[in-house]
């Protein structure tokens, strides 16, 4: 319905549409100069250099991750292996701040730390979102959801564990490597006695190595390659461990008891991926440690608009980066892991470190403030790139996945096969007539273009489940590089959305809004002359003639 | 018609939303040599980006729609998800007088409904709460998967032997006289005999090149997705100033509320992101369906949606191009695409729709809008502030 039109100064009447944003932006009562999301390496360094150039700085950390969300697999594959004390916050929290004793100088300094607070959004204003001014997060603690503005935000939110589907991968026990280190190092709560490391990249090793400190036994471990990638002086010392090291084999299925993983039957595979007859030996375990690949864990820029290109000398999908750690959004930077993943830059936690420097330096310059006996660092850079990562992940999915004799879910959430990712079939309840997977199909969706996983997650549902695809996206644009003979590099990401943490309804709901949010509330545009029955319309249109129509109700 | 020769069709259409893919497969199954070009991917716009009703009860394409939807998936060969009917929940006195035009608009062209109190309501909606003013059935309508039901009309519009290109952008045409042979694209340029334009959005500028004025304006709106719930009986349930459906997979998938006006040049491939906006949804959201409070919200996303300035479609040959035939259908297209398509299908052909009077969609009668519409309107996007 349209208001009478009211004289502007310079144009013409300005008439107002009740039903549009204009106008109905959220109260928000908290704001700071720099936000920082992610207080590993990275963000603490980060928090306490832009402190100290005189910043207010507010730095954030899920963790501890509500259980319900942990259980849930989000954000890391933790497989159920969460030890009861979870479930006590405070003791969690204790056990963060012994984990990471920089965070209590960064209390100190005057850093406005929230553990427990999860970034689920970043709302800058922009062309086509106007109606609420200047840069906004969406932040969720436990119990509440609410909006803080910030200027300036440094990205640090780490990595997860790329998941790749095998028969009882759904057992819990199989876990990412980095949750389980997470849940040994920060929570002290890990429930694992014995595991089995799947994959042996220096990013595996290291964690089998942390692991093994933290007094978990690892049995074996099992790469699909003929030989171990990651560096021998690791493997050595879990081999000294006790751990076997099993070259050019995969894990043929979990076997499980009550609580989960009991063991594991593996296979030999050769170079092709293809699998011996021969008889499967078994390892005695509760635990699968999925450690084929760590990936940046980028879905909070992604899902912001920062430009985003699979990088192989970076651990694939990451944010464009320039020297002092800027992504393309101007106001937003990248630093460790999540900018980022490399053999050196694994070693220790110095690389992560000085990014999480040179961000917060661009940042007070951003603000203008003076970063005063800061000195300047040198940009980081990559290693020179020695690893074929793209066929890397390829091979695993193909040994493991492709050549599996079950059909596991690839997607546990919606429970998807390969083949029906690769067949783009219809989701089993809608009880579709049956059509034979046909790899034809998929890349016949978009002729001459690699198959999006985006058209292959709305057709199939892989990828759409509650855990916001994280076990899956990855062995996704595998199956469908290796199902449209293309490049992993060439198959684009499937695209993040805030939420880009599962949030309540109620929660959610729970965001002050502007009064005149609910006075103008439609459930679609408020044109009253759009719902006019076609037996009603006037034969023309103007809008000094089209004024004064009942409210309708919008379809 | 010229013969087909892969630089070319009797009828290119450009557009691979719900309208030009359903008039595409609408052609192609009368035999019809028809390409449809589609700058990105099919259904990047609004027609991805919709709750995917089907009860348009005030439109002339409404009888074709409801009598269409429940075979469109053996006329298509692929699913679309469809599940007939709809209850609507009014939550107060304004809602439950609002909501009652659907029934006098239906009960006219012979579609029935029922009101509900209170207590039938909750019967019938399990996720229902207590603060209820009514609501209603109505015994048509109901709801598709837009994202399926676009794939099954490409592949039903591929199988039957038309063609689509997708990432091919139309930027200009060649005209002869009153006609237009060819559309420039970043593909090369393809000849046609018959040109249909159903490009959302791009659709004003586009006809605009051909001296066709068609007024226009963009807007971003805003939904949400839940994790599955158990499904209810009917799927089709909204209210209180919300629309959407739980889907069959069981997540809620619900929008409403305001829109924000854009430049439609700020649109081109940018994409339309979701703001806090989602927050005011999952609110009204749990008014709607209180017991599903706990649901969690795993998505929202945001679509770029064109408006005519009455809200209401165009879907015109306007003459002043001979062989050019324009659809727009003004934010409510996806349920009304089995019969727009064929409407579209029909003007193309034989110059007129056989089946609805589509008189009160003429592009003519915005013939003495003021030129400032957008202004006396208040379609304006707000300014931007100073930012960083």
């Amino acid at each position: 319905m349209l208001a009478v039109p009211m004289k502007s100064r310079a144009h013409a009447p300005i008439g107002r549409d009740r039903a549009s944003v204009a106008g109905k932006q959220p109260p928000i009562e908290e704001s700071t100069d720099l936000l920082i999301v992610g207080a590993g390496p990275a963000g603490i360094s980060a928090a306490l250099t832009a402190v100290a150039g005189g910043a207010r700085v507010t730095l954030v950390d899920e963790n501890p991750v509500p259980l319900r969300t942990m259980g849930e697999d989000v954000p890391l594959h933790f497989g159920g292996r969460m030890a009861p004390t979870v479930a006590n916050r405070n003791a969690v929290l204790e056990s963060i701040l012994r984990a990471r004793p920089q965070l209590a100088e960064a209390i100190e300094a005057g850093v406005d730390v929230r553990l427990g607070t999860a970034a689920w959004g970043l709302f800058p204003q922009r062309r086509t979102a106007r109606w609420i001014d200047g840069h906004v997060a969406g932040l969720a603690d436990e119990d509440r959801a609410y909006l803080l503005r910030f200027r300036q935000v440094i990205v640090a939110t780490g990595c997860r564990d790329m998941g790749v589907a095998f028969d009882g991968w759904q057992r819990p026990g199989v876990m990412g490597a980095s949750a389980a280190y997470k849940l040994a190092t920060l929570y002290e709560a890990l429930q694992s006695r014995t595991a089995v490391l799947l994959g042996g990249s220096m990013e595996a090793l290291q964690i089998g190595n942390a692991l093994l400190n933290a007094g978990v036994r690892i049995a074996a471990i099992i790469e699909q390659a003929q030989s171990i990638p990651g560096p021998a002086a690791l493997s050595a010392r879990l081999a000294a461990g006790g751990a076997r090291i099993l070259t050019g084999h995969v894990i043929e299925r979990t076997e499980g008891d009550a609580q989960g993983v009991a063991g594991v039957r593996l296979a030999r595979v050769d170079a092709e991926g293809r699998r011996s007859a021969a008889q499967l030996e078994r390892i005695e375990c509760d635990t699968v440690l999925l450690a084929v690949a760590a990936i940046p864990a980028i879905e909070l820029l992604e899902a912001t608009g920062c430009s985003v290109d699979f990088q192989a000398g970076r651990g694939g999908h990451v944010a464009l980066i320039d020297g002092l750690q800027r992504t393309s959004v101007p106001f937003l930077y990248a630093a460790g892991d999540c900018a980022g993943i490399w053999p050196s830059k694994t070693q220790s936690d110095a690389t992560a470190s000085r990014e999480g420097r040179i961000a917060a330096r661009a940042a007070l310059q951003a603000l203008g403030a003076k970063p005063a006996g800061l000195e300047e660092e040198a940009p980081v850079s990559v290693d020179p790139e020695t690893r074929d990562i793209e066929g890397e992940r390829l091979a695993w999915v193909r040994a493991l996945t492709l050549h599996c004799a079950g059909a596991p879910f690839v997607c546990q959430c919606e429970e998807v096969t390969a083949a029906e990712i690769l067949g783009l079939s219809p989701p089993r309840y809608l009880r579709w007539r049956h059509e034979a997977a046909d790899t034809g199909r998929l890349v016949a969706a978009d002729p001459g273009c690699a198959p999006h996983p985006d058209v292959v997650k709305r057709l199939t549902r892989a990828g759409m489940g509650p855990c916001q695809g994280r076990r899956c996206r990855e062995q996704i644009a595998a199956l469908v590089a290796l199902g449209s003979r293309r490049r992993l590099a060439d198959i684009a990401l499937a695209s993040y959305r805030p939420p880009v943490r599962p949030l309540p309804l109620a929660q959610l709901a729970a965001l002050p809004e502007a009064p005149a949010m609910g006075e103008g509330w439609e459930s679609w545009f408020g044109i009253a002359s759009q719902w006019v029955p076609f037996w009603r319309t006037p034969p023309a249109y103007t809008v000094a003639g089209g004024r004064g129509e009942e409210p309708a109700a919008g379809e | 018609m010229s013969t087909r020769d892969g630089t070319g069709a009797a009828v290119v259409i450009i557009g691979g939303g719900v309208t030009g893919l359903s008039a595409g497969w609408w052609l192609a199954r009368d035999g019809v040599d028809v390409l449809v070009l589609e700058a990105g991917a099919i259904g990047w716009g609004a027609s991805g980006r919709n709750g995917g009703g089907c009860s348009h009860h005030h439109s002339p394409l409404f009888r074709e729609e409801q009598r269409l939807w429940p075979l469109l998936d053996e006329l298509l060969g692929h699913p679309t998800e469809f599940q007939p009917e709809r209850i609507r929940i009014a939550l107060d006195e304004r809602q439950l007088a609002l909501y009652r035009q659907a029934l006098e608009n239906a009960a006219r062209q012979g579609f029935r409904s029922e009101v509900l109190d209170p207590a039938q309501v909750r019967e019938l909606v399990p996720l229902a709460g207590e603060d209820i003013a009514g609501g209603y059935y109505y015994r048509f309508g109901g709801h598709a998967n837009p994202h399926r039901t676009l794939q099954a009309y490409a592949w039903a519009l591929c199988d039957r032997g038309g063609r689509l290109l997708q990432h091919t952008a139309a930027s200009g045409f060649d005209t002869r006289g009153n006609r237009v042979v060819g559309v420039r694209t970043s593909r090369g340029t393809f000849a046609c005999d018959q040109l249909v334009i159903a490009a959302g959005p791009a659709t004003a500028d586009l006809a605009s090149l051909l001296g066709v004025g068609v007024p226009l304006m963009s807007a971003r709106a805003e939904m949400i997705v839940t994790e599955p719930l158990p499904l209810m009986r009917l799927g089709g349930v909204d209210g209180n100033g919300l629309y959407g459906r739980q889907t069959l997979r069981g997540n809620l998938a619900y929008g409403g509320g305001p829109h924000e006006w854009v430049e439609t040049a700020d649109v081109g491939f940018t994409r339309p992101y979701s703001t806090p906006l989602q927050s005011s949804i999952a609110r009204r959201l749990c008014q709607l369906l209180p017991k599903a409070a706990h649901a969690r919200v795993i998505r929202s996303w945001a679509g770029f949606i064109e408006n005519t300035p009455d809200g209401r479609p165009i879907i015109d040959r306007p003459g002043t191009v001979e062989n050019l035939t324009v659809a727009t259908l003004s934010s409510v297209g996806f349920g009304l695409s089995p019969a727009s398509g064929r409407a579209i299908r029909d003007l193309v052909t034989t110059g007129a729709c056989g089946f609805a009077d589509l008189s009160s969609l003429r592009l003519s009668r915005f013939a003495g809008l003021e030129p400032d519409w957008r202004q006396l309107q208040g379609w304006l996007p707000g300014a931007v502030g100073a930012g960083e």
